[in-house]
């Protein structure tokens, strides 16, 4: 077996019996990615200095036996989080060379776990889109398919740890930016509780969605990320002051009796047939394990794309207001009008999808406009939040699919609205702030991967990795990886 | 709501956003907002009579702290990022 193909709990075992350190691991990595990536282009910068560095000091920590479960073990970050003085891009010319003064919590918990960065993944532009063609610099492709869309925005995160460019990463999620990459890549990813995990130094797009999560090749893996990067912090009121759990408990249990809540109103809209099939044959082997299926009911689920396509781009309008060519990042310097200088360094800076969210988000909260748009939105927000509440006194998870089709080919969605209507699986969880998660659990014809969305109640991830975890020892879909 | 967004109104929507559209995009976009709108007007189905708004998925509460000083950013760092400073200030444009 060679070094990428372990994942990151089993690369732990191997450094802690002292039969390869960190440095080895780090390097034969970043090897890996500067061979692979040129195809694949999931990361924006590679940080191979600091890489050996963090590398040689968890080799210390072993050593010394001051390790923690995923000491010495590499990852790769989405280029959303800052890292002080390692250029941090958002996949925008607007940030081309912003060396961020300080370090987002997130990334001092890796710090701190003694987890080394390989470096900064691809996105779409600000993460708005979902298919990585916004990224302003280079397009991430999907490693099964190198025609076919890695899915986004964290595209680069997904791409690289199915490609084993990593054995882990980590990306953000407002609509699905976690969860349709894993589906489209067929690797885990999970979207924590918004709450859950720290926003400090998560470059902003909507605020009362954001949230940041892991990708992985195993469900222990995740766990054992979200004991790293779960928890309150002083720096964002919004990060929730409740006991964090101890994740990998909940992969001791079993699924018997669970009850899985299915809601028809995800198996109607263009859904492909192959889709459909690979979720079904999963229920059933849910229902194998003890689990019980129960038909569910979710009646807004149909106004989660235009509720979200006004409540994002709303608070992005204001969150990207920042962006002004004063502080940092890119300006259009040929004027001696300051009005102009904004005007025009927002027009060369943005990409087409980030003027396009700005120009409805500043509509829907205009005068004469408020109350009809971003008013009503919010409003039908409570009535999908209610839905979820309902369903969730009946049931533990809900299972449906992630998205409605494997990852489609570059250039399929020129339309923006074509796009934005195949993330109408991963919005009412965004808009609800609960958990969720996507597990491979199948292909379709043309050997792209599916995936199967579990969604759980608030702060409740505990039921979605004891579920996960029996499925993914039953259904081994992870042994099953890209060819190159 | 009506659907129907006209050029004059981008214009302004776009000056609210200091954003500068020059005319070739402009009717693209406007085909595309429009096409996005109408799709959006579907909210108009739902009765949202006597439904509060939400703005935020959890039970948020003003938080407090002590208001202690602690150590800021040094300034270098903070104006290194910028495209133009003078090593005390951020430098733009003449304003008056």
């Amino acid at each position: 077996m060679e070094i990428h193909e372990y994942k990151a709990h089993e690369l732990h075992s191997l450094l802690k019996k002292g039969e390869i350190s960190s440095v080895e691991i780090t390097k034969a990595f970043l090897k890996r990615i500067d061979t692979i990536d040129p195809t694949i282009n999931s990361f924006l910068n590679i940080t191979h200095e600091a890489a050996l560095s963090q590398a040689k000091e968890a080799d210390n920590r072993i050593k010394n036996k001051n390790a923690g479960p995923l000491t010495g073990v590499p990852y790769a970050l989405k280029d959303v989080v800052v890292t002080k003085d390692i250029t941090t891009t958002c996949g925008s010319k607007m940030l081309y060379n912003f060396k961020p003064p300080y370090n987002a919590t997130v990334y001092n918990h890796l710090k701190k776990a003694g987890m080394v960065m390989l470096g900064k993944t691809n996105m779409d532009e600000f993460a708005m889109g979902s298919s990585n063609e916004n990224s302003a610099f280079c397009t991430c492709k999907n490693p099964w398919d190198i025609e076919r869309i890695p899915g986004g925005s964290s595209g680069g995160s997904a791409a690289a740890v199915a490609a084993e460019l990593a054995p882990v990463s980590f990306g953000s999620d407002t609509g699905g930016s976690i969860r349709q990459p894993a589906s489209h890549c067929g690797v885990i990813g999970m979207k924590p509780t918004y709450g859950r995990v720290s926003r400090y130094g998560l470059i902003a797009f909507a605020s009362s969605l954001d949230q940041i999560g892991p990708f992985a090749k195993s469900i222990k893996d995740i766990a054992e990320l979200l004991n790293i990067i779960s928890g309150h912090d002083q720096c964002d009121s919004t990060s929730v002051q409740i006991e964090i759990p101890d994740y990998t408990k909940a992969l001791n249990k079993g699924i018997k009796g669970i009850k899985i809540g299915v809601p028809h109103q995800y198996f109607t809209e263009g859904i492909d047939p192959d889709v459909e099939k690979a979720i079904k044959k999963t229920l059933i082997t849910a229902e194998g394990l003890g689990a019980e299926i129960i038909d569910i009911d979710l009646p807004y689920t149909e106004y989660s794309v235009a509720v979200y396509y006004i409540i994002a781009p709303a608070e992005a309008s204001s969150n990207l207001a920042r962006y002004d060519g004063v502080k940092y990042g890119y300006r259009f310097k040929e004027t001696s009008q300051l009005l102009d200088m904004y005007k025009k360094t927002r027009l060369n800076g943005f990409g087409s999808e980030v003027k396009r969210r700005i120009l409805i988000g500043t509509f829907a909260l205009s005068a004469g406009y408020y109350d009809a748009y971003f008013k009503k939105a919010s409003q039908i927000r409570t009535l999908i939040i209610n839905d979820f509440k309902n369903a969730f006194k009946n049931v533990d998870v809900i299972m449906t699919p992630v998205a409605p089709t494997a990852a489609f080919k570059f250039g399929f969605a020129k339309d923006p609205l074509k796009m934005y209507l195949s993330d109408i699986f991963t919005l009412p969880a965004s808009l609800a702030g609960i958990p969720g998660m996507s597990l491979p659990c199948g292909f379709d014809s043309n050997n792209m991967p599916i995936g199967l969305q579990i969604l759980g109640s608030y702060f409740n991830e505990e039921t979605i990795l004891t579920v996960a975890n029996a499925l993914e020892k039953t259904i081994k879909l992870n042994y099953k990886k890209p060819s190159k | 709501m009506s659907n129907k967004i006209t050029l004059q109104e981008i214009k302004k929507v776009a000056d609210l956003a200091r954003l500068d559209i020059n005319d070739d995009e402009l009717s693209e976009i406007s085909i595309q907002l429009a096409g996005i709108l109408e799709y959006i007007d579907k909210l108009n189905e739902v009765d949202t009579t006597d439904i509060i708004p939400t703005f935020h998925t959890i039970d948020l509460k003003n938080v407090f702290r002590k208001d202690v000083v602690k150590e800021s950013l040094p300034l270098e760092h903070v104006l290194n990022n910028s495209p133009q400073n003078d090593g005390e200030t951020f430098i733009v444009p003449r304003i008056i």
